[in-house]
């Protein structure tokens, strides 16, 4: 069975417990198991910071969530209209923060590429898309 | 977010409890750099993260930055109890071992 959700709220931090938590109320019914809900809420997480910290340095902004579920496949596509990434290769690199003065670790897409099955960056005409891809071991029983 | 902590055999043992994320690291760290500063009587800090239900790569960044700050007073941190999300991102970024895993 196919299904999608999409949201759009303002990137800023107080945020960032409702989209997590959103995206695990939707993906419930898929009888998710307890690991996998929380790699996806931590994936999940670490893109929406990423979109609050950077996509929107001199003026407000907002987060598009889409999800979308087929059977047991998960696909989360969290986007921006921001400033984009200069250099998506570079982004990439564990420990790479354009911030080292703001105590950022750099592992944000290293944790995303880690706790999904694949991962995709994207720069589009404006801002950002982060699209990430989980096939859940458990399918609900009807 | 909340932060608990006691002095035991010269040992600082701080424990967090609820979320750590974005919105949350500004007053972790601003927490646990006045209350690194005001405790008296402690060596070696032990961080007890096993009240915390949510950590991502932010949480890296609060501890290495509280690290740097102890190192000026020789003073080492070690991690219990984290959850299995926490460990992976530790065990990724290389935290234990400036940080190490004390069970």
């Amino acid at each position: 069975m196919k299904n999608v959700m999409e949201i759009k709220f303002k990137a800023i931090a107080e945020n960032e417990p409702f989209a997590r938590n959103v995206v695990a109320s939707f993906i419930l019914p898929l009888n998710p198991s307890i690991n996998e809900l929380e790699d996806i809420k931590t994936a999940v997480n670490e893109a929406v910071t990423n979109v609050i910290v950077h996509a929107y340095p001199d003026k407000s902004g907002y987060i598009n969530m889409k999800i979308t579920t087929i059977d047991n496949k998960v696909e989360i596509n969290i986007s921006d209209n921001g400033v984009g990434i200069q250099d998506i290769e570079r982004a990439l690199t564990p420990f790479y923060t354009s911030k080292p003065d703001e105590e950022r670790s750099g592992m944000g897409f290293t944790v995303m590429e880690s706790f999904m099955d694949r991962l995709e960056v994207k720069n589009n005409k404006d801002g950002v898309s982060v699209i990430m891809f989980k096939e859940l071991e458990q399918v609900a029983e009807m | 977010m909340q932060i608990k902590s006691r002095v035991v055999n010269r040992t600082l043992y701080i424990l967090l409890s609820g979320e750590l994320d974005e919105y949350t690291a500004p007053t972790v760290r601003k927490n646990l750099d006045t209350l690194m500063q005001t405790q008296k009587g402690f060596i070696q800090i032990v961080m007890d993260l096993s009240e915390l239900t949510f950590m991502d790569s932010t949480g890296v960044g609060v501890l290495i930055g509280r690290y740097k700050k102890m190192r000026e007073s020789n003073k080492p941190i070690f991690i219990t109890n984290p959850s299995r999300n926490a460990e992976r991102i530790f065990k990724m970024s290389g935290l234990y071992e400036i940080m190490p895993k004390i069970v």
